[in-house]
């Protein structure tokens, strides 16, 4: 039998309803995994005290049958460019390093609502740029899996020269705190953000389910841009079902985000799939990149097999301007960004530097202290594409394309087309050292190369965990649904995830032992130096 | 010749060297000028070129100016235009601030529909074009009171275009005479006011106030059809009267609810135009006109000393009456503009493209808003001289006043006195009262059922017009008096017994013989003096053609 901690949400639930477990137990044993999984530096800050202060509360109405419904005293985690109120939100930056919001953002709002348990803020690449969650001022996030069995006994079989303790895997990103948390069975479920595929690539790295949901669905008040035309808050959860309940409590309007839709949203039944063979799948052919790894290439077919098989039909479908995205979303998604910081001027909140001669003065180192790298060097490429000079050339032209690229979707599903089936990730989880010898750039280039155009339509998708590679690492596979279809695209996914059986990650050392926990600290400080 | 010349008609304003020529595109325009309009009383209506003698001299050059102006009303509502933050005029600094004005990271706008409206109406009564669908962009610029590091405006698609605002200047002395005008206007934007900075350079500190900080802004850009700080300056007075009349803003310029920015150039006629200036936060209609002309005097001068005008931002120094350059605003300012992506396009409909079974708390139908339009200034001021037959500068003064339009109609509704009667009280006695002590119409201790009494009496022969004036400033100085108590208080009657009045002529004559001699020797003047005589006798109670008549009939 799984323990308590290995269940999904809704089995959690349903334990919590029927007094197998306390939600104060439940809430300890979770922080108590979390202290052991330190190492993984996948939280910014642990709110404790606030989840045992919710947990109490939770319990009252448990005691007294008035439970808030399938939340209620599940502990979550959110990304640590959520609003939260009285709990720092820092984007893993110094410009927002001891910032304590006086509000929480809507989702956040949404889960405590329902008595959910904010077990803390996740760790995550600073302002969401990056898709390894190694580029934040906390430092990277470890992969879980770099630690499983699975893993673990794979390496063994291999001669690697490679000193194993610094061998540890990237999360993906930018979301990897929250991929992790759930991964690790920290929480249950957590909140990531989607900008260009920050939810689905590290779901995909870690093995969980990743859902990016459609533009305007949910609600975006509170969660700190990075590019508010494509941003939406992502659902990180150990099964689709999971990721239904979540979304269920979060989607819907929202009086403070103006883009988000009028329309009442039902509440989600997710139902099972009985006739899947009047489905049909759409498989891009644009997708397949010489940089694929054969691997990820042969599920991908698999998968596509897999629907076959049942009578579903399978179709190569063509996505023409898809290549066009990666360089389209750089000048939007810089464009953006110089737009947005620019509010981190050290006045009202936040990093204010000691120099005083003039505000100017100010402003600019303030903003060098302020930002890393990465995020400076988006706002200087997005305010050189804001220039008068530049506007036509640059923004206006990749508006166009944004629009080309959307048009791709809205052809293909208007062909009768109900989902499309493409890889989440070019390949498995990389490890650290691999990852760092590209710059930023580079690999957010590489790392959304599947996941970003979605977020130029607005459209719904999924990353589902499939099987494990050769190495024991995961591999998920993505569907890209109609917009505002999310439902009939988690159903979709929800038939998959049953036919593919991916295994549990198997962290009984970690989760058991304290002297391997031990061990793995003293391995975080060396990688650390 | 073919140019139009750009300067006309603007009384006693000549530029120095500046040849000013009556405009071409002045179809309706009866010139004057200082100068055409010596002679008093002088038939109107008689065209004659302005300043025909004055044809420029070899060497001299004629200049013309072209004004423009941007101006910013702040739209009266409760709350700011993305925010739900109460919006009051001097309230303790930093009191109506929300999360979203400070730009705390993560808020995000929310369209104030009363600010839609607001300017939907505004856009209508200015004869605007309503755009259907318009769109928020981002203005970018660092400044210590714009919190988010960027203004949301209406810079590509504005909610309004292609309006005309019609004015009208007074020219020449008295009877002067009025010009109709027209200035198009460019475009109506939605946009949010900025917080205010107070620099206390002795202690080299910035001090940051954002209660202001998105308020909902009208910026109305009108096109460089004017010519001179008073065209500029009325333009705007009209602009202002319109807003307060339809309540979109309070329009009150010492409040900071308009200011205006203008836009300044000078160009030899039937020459591309000059490089122009911009001249900023002008807050109040004596001032725009004093800097719009400091300002094109200035570039005349430069010009003509072999200077060049620099495209820059100018500030008005009122205490020096002359512009200087902004040294925070040199160089030139790149506003990096970027659609607002978190608001929709703002789509309006009308009764016949709106959706049926629309929610109309969420739809804004121009329809409906057009119906709710007041009467507009023009319309009444039209309808007084129609149906008083008052003078239209009459009119302009009778509107222009907060509350007088209704004072005087209250008067109206309770005398049988002449309508020319009641304006010149109102506008002559009324208002010269209220100038005086500096107050507000609404704090006139003179009801309109006083004044109406008042000048009933003075209708009924009841008391001399003289006496008139003093039961006025008695009613002034003691509230709650009724002028009939006032009369027999101050046996301020008129004398009505003729018999009395024949003896006091009498005896004032044969008090000053010398007077009538002169009288007899038919001095003009002699009676008059007599007449004043014998009214300082009667105390001011007599009617002074009575008494005119008595003392013709005695000599």
């Amino acid at each position: 039998m799984r323990t308590m901690l290995g269940r999904t949400l809704r089995e959690v639930s349903a334990a919590l309803k029927q007094g197998q477990i306390t939600p104060i137990e439940l809430c300890q044993k979770c922080l108590s995994l979390i202290k052991k999984t330190k190492f993984l530096n996948a939280y910014i800050t642990v709110s404790e005290e606030v989840a045992l202060k919710q947990a109490e509360e939770s319990e009252k109405r448990y005691k007294k049958g008035h439970s808030l419904g399938d939340l209620d005293g599940i502990p979550v985690a959110v990304k640590d460019n959520f609003s939260t109120s009285g709990i720092e939100t820092t984007c893993a930056s110094n410009m927002l390093k001891g910032y304590v919001p006086p509000f929480n953002a809507t989702v956040v709002q949404k889960l405590l609502d329902q008595g959910a348990l904010l077990m803390g803020k996740t760790n995550l690449d600073e302002f969401a740029m990056g898709c390894g969650s190694t580029d934040g001022i906390f430092g990277p996030v470890k992969n879980p899996w770099s630690f499983s069995k699975q893993y673990r006994e794979k390496r063994k079989q291999k001669p690697h020269g490679d000193n194993e303790d610094s061998d540890w895997l990237i999360t993906g990103g930018s979301s990897g705190g929250s991929a992790a948390a759930v991964s690790a069975f920290t929480c249950f479920a957590a909140l990531g953000s989607d900008t260009g595929g920050s939810t689905r690539n590290p779901a995909a790295h870690c093995g969980v389910v990743g859902l990016k949901p459609s533009y305007g669905l949910v609600s975006r008040h509170g969660l700190i841009p990075l590019v508010n035309s494509m941003d939406v808050p992502g659902i990180l959860t150990r099964c689709v079902d999971d990721a239904a309940v979540v979304l269920g409590v979060l989607a819907g309007h929202d009086c403070k985000d103006s883009t988000t839709i009028q329309d009442p949203v039902k509440p989600f039944m997710l139902p099972n799939l009985t006739d899947v063979s009047k489905l049909c799948i759409g498989i891009p052919k644009e997708y397949l990149v010489p940089e694929l790894s054969s691997e990820v290439q042969s599920l991908w077919s698999k998968a596509a097999s897999l629907f076959e098989s049942v009578g579903a039909k399978v179709i190569e479908v063509s996505l023409p301007h898809t290549s066009y995205s990666i360089v389209c979303y750089h000048v939007l998604c810089t464009s953006e960004v110089a737009s947005n910081m620019a509010r981190f001027d050290g006045l009202e909140y936040g990093h204010r530097c000691d120099i005083d001669v003039s505000t100017e003065a100010m402003y600019a180192a303030t903003r060098r202290e302020g930002f890393n790298d990465v995020v400076r060097g988006r706002i200087l490429s997005g305010n050189f594409f804001l220039l008068k000079e530049n506007y036509e050339n640059y923004f206006v032209k990749a508006q166009k394309v944004r629009r080309l690229i959307a048009n791709d979707f809205v052809n293909v599903f208007n062909s009768g087309v109900d989902a499309l089936l493409t890889p989440t990730t070019l390949s498995e989880a990389m490890p650290y050292l691999e990852f760092i010898k590209e710059d930023n750039r580079t690999r957010s280039a590489q790392g959304d190369i599947f996941t970003q155009a979605v977020n130029m339509a607005g459209l719904p998708a999924v990353s589902v965990p499939m099987a494990l590679s050769n190495q024991g690492l995961p591999i998920g596979l993505q569907f890209i649904g109609r917009a505002f279809c999310d439902q009939q695209l988690l159903a979709i996914a929800k038939w998959f995830e049953k036919q593919v059986q991916f295994p549990v990650i198997q962290l009984q050392e970690l989760m058991d032992d304290c002297s391997s926990i031990f061990e793995n600290e003293k391995l975080t400080s060396v990688s650390l130096k | 010749m073919a140019a139009p010349v750009l300067c006309r008609l603007c009384p006693g304003r000549r530029w120095s060297l500046a040849y000013i020529n009556r405009g071409s595109r002045h179809e309706t325009g009866t010139p004057t000028g200082s100068r055409s309009s010596g002679k008093r009383g002088q038939s109107s209506g008689v065209q004659q070129p302005l300043i025909t003698a004055e044809k420029p001299r070899k060497g001299e050059h004629e200049w013309a100016a072209v004004v423009g102006l941007e101006i910013h009303a702040q739209i009266s509502s409760n709350s700011k235009l993305f925010s739900g933050s109460q919006v009051h005029f001097a309230a303790p600094p930093n009191s109506l601030v929300s999360f979203f004005d400070a730009s705390l990271p993560g808020t995000l706008p929310v369209l104030n529909r009363r600010c839609v409206e607001a300017a939907v109406m505004t856009g209508l009564a200015l004869n605007c074009r309503i755009n259907k669908k318009s769109l928020f962009d981002r203005k970018h610029y660092f400044y210590a009171d714009l919190p988010a590091g960027y203004q949301i405006t209406q810079q590509r698609l504005p909610i309004a275009v292609n309006g005309s605002l019609a004015y009208s200047v007074f020219v020449g002395k008295k009877p002067s005479q009025l010009i109709n005008k027209t200035v198009r206007i460019k475009q109506i934007q939605l946009e949010q006011d900025s917080g205010k900075s107070l620099h206390d350079d002795r202690r080299s500190q910035t001090l940051i106030d954002l209660n202001r900080a998105g308020v909902g802004l009208l910026e109305v850009v009108l096109e460089p059809d004017m010519s001179c700080g008073e065209e500029a300056a009325t333009a705007v007075k009209e602009l202002q009267l319109i807003l307060q009349t339809l309540g979109t803003s309070q329009a009150n310029m010492a409040e900071g609810q308009l200011r205006v920015d203008a836009n300044i150039s000078v160009h030899h006629p039937g020459e591309p135009l000059g490089v122009r200036t911009e001249v900023k936060n002008l807050n109040s209609a004596r001032f725009l006109a004093k800097a719009i002309d400091y300002e094109i005097q200035r570039q005349i001068n430069e010009l003509e000393n072999g200077g060049e005008i620099l495209n820059e931002t100018r500030s008005f120094d009122y205490k020096l009456g002359c512009t200087v350059p902004m040294r925070d605003k040199e160089g030139k300012q790149d506003y990096r503009f970027i659609p607002e992506p978190n608001l929709p396009p703002l789509l309006l409909y009308d009764s016949v493209s709106l959706p049926a079974g629309a929610d109309p708390q969420q739809v804004i139908d121009i329809d409906q808003i057009r119906k709710r339009l007041p009467e507009l200034p023009s319309v009444t001021r039209e309808k007084l001289i129609q149906q008083y037959g008052m003078l239209p500068e009459h009119s302009l003064t009778l509107l222009n006043e907060a509350g007088l339009l209704e004072f005087f109609q209250n008067v109206m509704k309770e005398t049988r006195a002449e309508p020319k009667k009641v304006t010149s009280w109102v506008l002559n006695t009324f208002l010269g009262f209220l100038k005086q002590q500096n107050l507000a119409v609404s704090e006139s201790p003179v009801t309109p059922s006083a004044l109406a009494e008042l000048l009933n009496l003075l209708d009924r022969k009841a008391i001399s017009s003289s006496a008139a004036k003093q039961v006025f400033e008695e009613l002034w100085r003691s509230k709650g008096k009724t002028p009939a108590h006032i009369v027999s208080e101050k046996e301020l009657g008129l004398l009505q017994d003729r018999e009395t009045l024949e003896q006091l002529c009498q005896a004032t004559m044969e008090e000053h013989p010398q007077v009538v001699m002169d009288m007899k020797k038919g001095n003009p003047r002699a009676i008059n003096k007599l007449i004043g005589l014998v009214r300082k006798a009667t105390l001011s109670r007599a009617d002074p053609t009575v008494i005119k008549e008595i003392l013709e009939k005695k000599l």
